[in-house]
């Protein structure tokens, strides 16, 4: 039976990867941020994921304004970096594992979740970024991945709630999947940023840290709260904290193993906070 | 269900929503297409005539030749489209961030390394004008 083992919380902003790509990882601007990273990667080697359900938003590369999904599963064998406008990423192609997608798609749709199902899509910094924080840089990504997009960009976006239910719904159909794997969520996006108009540049790291205070033991808190408030205190962009919900609501009873903070990392406060299941 | 609004009282906040995404769907929809290395060349080459594939309003059309991005935001422009375009002009989220909000681009940058916007004084229109 496959098993949720770990699940991981982090910002993918796109400087990151850059960061990472062009080896400035650990010159004066990013190595507090990096150095924060080792003890998360030191842990995800310990854990090996066979899996990894990679929940992030598509940032108008795989998908556009001409056709808006709440939530799509990728369900192919594999996803290429997008170009972005600067070219693709020079990082691994993302092997997916087509058959448990097509058992997920299936069981959450009839869960209730009536996802939309990607057969072919590219893949953006969006999902290349949380596996550089977690894997740094392999000739090959350790694990196979399963992407799960939810709309971020187009208000409204899926309620706090909803995709906490998405995740405990996500919990179900992996444990009905009859190989043996150890699957890992992560959850990505955020923390408090916004990239557009004259508030452009916002971080309110109280509200990141309330965040992450209550991810753990009281996630119910954190997905009653509505639009209106993220995007006043998180910033617009700040809303893909949802995304996080989606992962906390595919764990039990996690334990916070790891955490780290760090702003700025270009416009965005930058979070990371790694959980293991108590169970497990 | 009834549809909130209450968004639109916070200051220097373009929410994309229905609205503001059926009005800028061919602004976007060109940005988008600068994710194509032969859609660049295209349009470095002649911007006229690539613009001419996409109906935009001659107000849109303005706004981009301008480059003004705060602009862009108000005819539905969406950021993550928008910034299509700042990438194919060499720049970085940091000089549209500074130029929507019209500071020059190393105070921008100082601002975020100093810990960002803050959002004390930023959260609403309505408390700001009451004081």
């Amino acid at each position: 039976m496959a098993k949720i083992v770990a699940g991981v919380g982090t910002s993918h902003v796109p400087t990151i990867g850059a960061a990472s790509d062009n080896g400035k990882d650990r010159n004066d601007y990013f190595k507090p941020l990096f150095d924060g990273y080792d003890p998360a990667r030191e842990w995800i080697k310990k854990i090996k994921p066979d899996v990894v359900i990679l929940v992030y938003n598509d940032h108008a590369s795989a998908f556009s304004v001409e056709l808006i999904n709440t939530f799509v599963l990728g369900v192919a064998d594999g996803y290429a970096p997008a170009d972005e406008g600067y070219g693709p990423r020079k990082v691994p192609y993302v092997h997916g594992h087509a058959d448990f997608s097509s058992h997920i798609s299936e069981s959450l749709i009839f869960d209730e979740f009536d996802i939309a199902i990607a057969n072919e899509m590219n893949v953006d910094h969006g999902l290349t970024v949380p596996l550089t924080v977690m894997y740094g840089k392999p000739t090959e990504w350790p694990c196979k991945v399963i992407p799960l997009c939810v709309n971020v960009i187009k208000y409204p976006q899926p309620t706090g709630n909803r995709c906490f239910n998405l995740g405990k719904a996500l919990k179900k159909a992996v444990e009905s999947y009859p190989e043996d794997l150890k699957v890992a969520i992560f959850g990505t996006g955020g923390m408090s940023h916004q990239l557009q108009g004259e508030r452009a540049g916002l971080i309110n790291s109280e509200f990141d840290q309330m965040f992450l205070d209550n991810l753990q033991s009281k996630p119910e808190i954190l997905s009653g709260i509505g639009h209106t408030e993220y995007l006043r205190e998180a910033g617009s962009e700040g809303i893909e904290l949802i995304m996080w919900l989606i992962m906390r609501g595919a764990l039990e009873d996690p334990v916070e193993v790891y955490r780290h903070y760090h702003k700025p990392v270009s416009n965005t406060g930058a979070g990371l906070i790694c959980f293991e299941e108590r169970a497990s | 269900m009834a549809i909130t609004t209450d968004y639109e009282d916070i200051p220097g906040t373009y929410v994309f929503n229905g609205r503001r995404c059926r009005e800028g769907y061919y602004l976007n929809m060109f940005c988008k297409s600068l994710d194509k290395s032969e859609n660049r060349e295209a349009f470095r080459e002649d911007s006229v005539k690539y613009m001419d594939t996409f109906p935009m309003t001659d107000k849109q059309r303005e706004l981009i030749e301008s480059r003004d991005w705060l602009g862009m935001l108000k005819v539905g422009g969406n950021i993550y489209y928008t910034f299509k375009l700042a990438i194919f002009d060499g720049l970085t989220m940091q000089h549209v961030g500074g130029m929507m909000s019209h500071m020059n681009v190393d105070d921008f940058k100082q601002m975020m390394i100093d810990g960002g916007r803050s959002v004390e004084g930023n959260k609403s229109i309505k408390e700001n004008l009451n004081g």
